[in-house]
């Protein structure tokens, strides 16, 4: 388990994909938010929390169909459900590589790019603490939805098609969070509520990942 | 003498469509078994059945737990990484260590720390055939292991089967087109071929 | 001989022929006498005025496009379990009928909306569900469409659906705590019984759930026998290419 995890970690680094591209687009995202809806301060400070949690699911979702996709062409997924390690293990052990590679630098920058789109101050703390409460969801709900697309030729437009609905709770709770934060209306709640869908998806969905794993495997 | 692997009236589909039918072998320690047929005719459904990796539509492949492994000419070697890195990853999944005679037995002693992405297909045929070794389990399925091998390095594989594999133990049960040198029997699937309106498979509620 | 035994293809096929055109004549009378008495014969509303006829659309479209999902929920842990086609293939049938329940839902509630609030959308709770539900639709569908062989289809898209569903129910309580939104409480709470829906409206607005859900149950049996038609096509065409 430890060596798959340094394994997709080292593939990562050394593909050149993995920690860059998905911080890259995030930014780059963020960048041009402002050209689509004009420099006004006060609308940009208001929709700030928003852009930066659809940014990050973005950014989750660009490398999703890596997760399971190359070891599945080159045969390395048909090897690991041979081996000795459960394949609910394998997936959720992919899940937690590619929140390494883009959920925790993505919670780590998103407060140092809500500094560009001029957020409160009183939200950075809460934009931190949602993001790291729920980016875990979003990379085990995702590799969910790259279990099912595996074994298809072009499954990228179709994983996310499967994906994004998916998301649609984390999204609220993470982004209500900040909302209710800057304006002091009890942030614990949401803060509470996307804490518990990242325990709950990453408690349940390895199994059924790793279902629809041994299913696209036959 | 106890088999290592028994399989009893095995029958296998392919896409809802049953391909074989009555399989039926032993194989006991040091053992091989040549598995030989036209094209399509069902080697590979034969050796993922086996290995577990699609289910069977009657009979049994009886084994003990934790045994087998399959390899393809798909082998999992990752190109970013180097020979030794690749191998020692597997090692680490089935809680093994890379015993350092691999190198040497399949010629990857120059080869050590270059990236998997740089080797020759056969080379990396190679690096894919040690992992077998470094994995050490008993019973193996092999679906073409020769692919792309030069003759001298088939002989080195046959080598590694005869003298190291199945003198240590081990059986395997082998697809190839080619003649490895190893003393084993061989069979041939054709007679094992499923009639057109062989029954069974998800396609037969409809018929 | 249990009821599973109607859930053999051929079995279904020949059951399902004769039902099918009572299913399609009920369906038509009920909605038809329900639609014609509701727009034409009942009085206009004090709050609404006319456009509270658009509710015999609404209400039953509304209600079909969350039980069909239901629906193929059920029949989705039915293959899981039990692995019969028909029920896989059913659950492929209903697809689209609850998306088009879904879209007329959507689309008659638009058309409510400009009288009543002023605007086609507004991003209301019971909206923005609805909306999520059709995404959910869309994407079954899809993978259904993108898979070949059909038993990994069926496989692959009744786990989808199940871990869906548990996410269509969070989605729903997440927009519930997201926003409160305009939409007015449900008209036939089925649970405490106390509907909103004056008298005068309610015997046409129960004929036209019923002759939904009975049109739903028609369309989908007429699209599971298709379905069934073409696996068995398939099934056909590869004994003869093996047979050659």
């Amino acid at each position: 388990m430890k060596a798959l995890l340094w394994r997709d970690l080292a593939l990562a680094v050394r593909a050149g994909g993995g920690f860059g591209l998905g911080l890259a687009f995030f930014l780059i995202v963020v960048v041009l938010v402002p050209f689509g809806v004009g420099p006004d301060r006060t609308i940009l400070s208001a929709i700030a929390p928003g852009i930066l949690w659809v940014a990050a699911l973005l950014a989750a979702l660009l490398s999703l169909d890596r997760i399971f996709a190359l070891d599945y062409e080159d045969g390395a997924l048909a090897l690991l459900a041979t081996a000795p390690v459960p394949l609910e293990g394998v997936a959720l052990v992919k899940a937690l590589a590619h929140w390494i590679t883009t959920g925790l630098p993505l919670t780590l920058v998103a407060p140092l790019l809500g500094f560009f789109l001029n957020m409160d101050p009183a939200a950075y703390a809460y934009m931190f603490a949602s993001l790291a409460l729920g980016t875990p969801a979003l990379s085990v709900i995702g590799s969910f939805g790259a279990a099912l697309t595996v074994g298809l030729r072009r499954g990228g437009l179709l994983l996310s098609l499967l994906v994004l609905p998916l998301y649609v709770p984390t999204l609220i709770f993470g982004a209500e969070a900040v909302r209710r934060g800057v304006d002091q209306t009890g942030a614990a709640a949401p803060l509470m509520l996307v804490g518990a869908i990242s325990l709950g998806c990453i408690a349940l969905l390895p199994f059924a990942a790793a279902a629809v794993l041994r299913i696209n495997l036959r | 003498m106890t088999a290592l692997l028994s399989v009893r009236d095995l029958r296998c589909a392919r896409g809802g469509v049953p391909v074989l039918e009555r399989v039926s072998f032993d194989l006991a320690v040091g053992q091989a078994l040549i598995l030989r047929g036209p094209n399509g005719v069902g080697k590979t459904t034969l050796l993922r059945t086996l290995a577990g990796l699609q289910p069977a539509l009657s009979g049994e492949v009886i084994c003990a737990e934790g045994v087998t492994a399959y390899a393809s000419h798909a082998d999992g070697i990752k190109t970013a990484l180097t020979v030794a890195e690749n191998l020692s990853f597997w090692a680490q999944v089935h809680d093994r260590t890379v015993p350092d005679s691999v190198y040497a037995t399949f010629d990857l002693l120059a080869l050590r720390d270059r990236a998997a992405g740089t080797l020759s297909a056969g080379q990396k045929r190679r690096v894919g055939l040690a992992r077998l070794a470094v994995i050490g389990r008993p019973v193996l399925f092999l679906d073409e292991p020769t692919v792309s091998l030069d003759a001298f390095s088939v002989a080195m594989f046959a080598g590694w089967m005869r003298d190291v594999h199945l003198a240590g133990g081990g059986c395997a049960v082998i697809a190839t087109h080619i003649d490895l040198q190893i003393d084993a029997p061989t069979l041939d699937l054709t007679p094992f071929v499923a009639a057109a309106d062989a029954d069974g498979g998800s396609d037969a509620d409809f018929l | 001989m249990s009821m599973w035994e109607y859930a053999n293809p051929k079995k279904f096929m020949d059951w399902t022929a004769p039902v099918l055109p009572w299913a399609f004549g009920i369906a038509g009378l009920l909605t038809g006498v329900g639609l014609v008495w509701g727009f034409f014969f009942t009085p206009e509303a004090e709050l609404f005025g006319a456009t509270v006829k658009i509710i015999y659309l609404h209400v039953p479209a509304a209600l079909m496009a969350i039980n069909a999902w239901f629906m193929m929920l059920v029949a989705s842990l039915i293959w899981v379990i039990r692995r019969h086609h028909v029920s896989a293939l059913a659950a492929r049938a209903a697809a689209p009928v609850g998306m088009v329940m879904t879209v007329i839902a959507l689309a008659t509630g638009a058309l409510w909306g400009i009288p009543t609030w002023g605007t086609y959308w507004v991003w209301d709770p019971r909206l923005t569900s609805f909306m999520i539900l059709f995404l959910f639709y869309l994407g079954y569908i899809a993978l259904w469409e993108a898979i070949e062989d059909p038993d990994t289809a069926a496989d692959l898209t009744a786990i989808l659906c199940i871990v869906g569903s548990v996410f269509a129910i969070l989605s729903r309580y997440a927009v519930r705590f997201w926003n409160q939104g305009l939409h007015q409480g449900t008209s036939v709470p089925v649970v405490t019984g106390g509907r909103t829906v004056a008298d005068v409206y309610w015997v046409p607005l129960l004929m036209c759930m019923i002759g939904f859900g009975v049109l739903f149950v028609a369309l989908v049996l007429l699209r599971t026998r298709t379905e069934i038609r073409l696996r068995r096509m398939r099934a056909l065409t590869a004994r003869t290419t093996r047979a050659a």
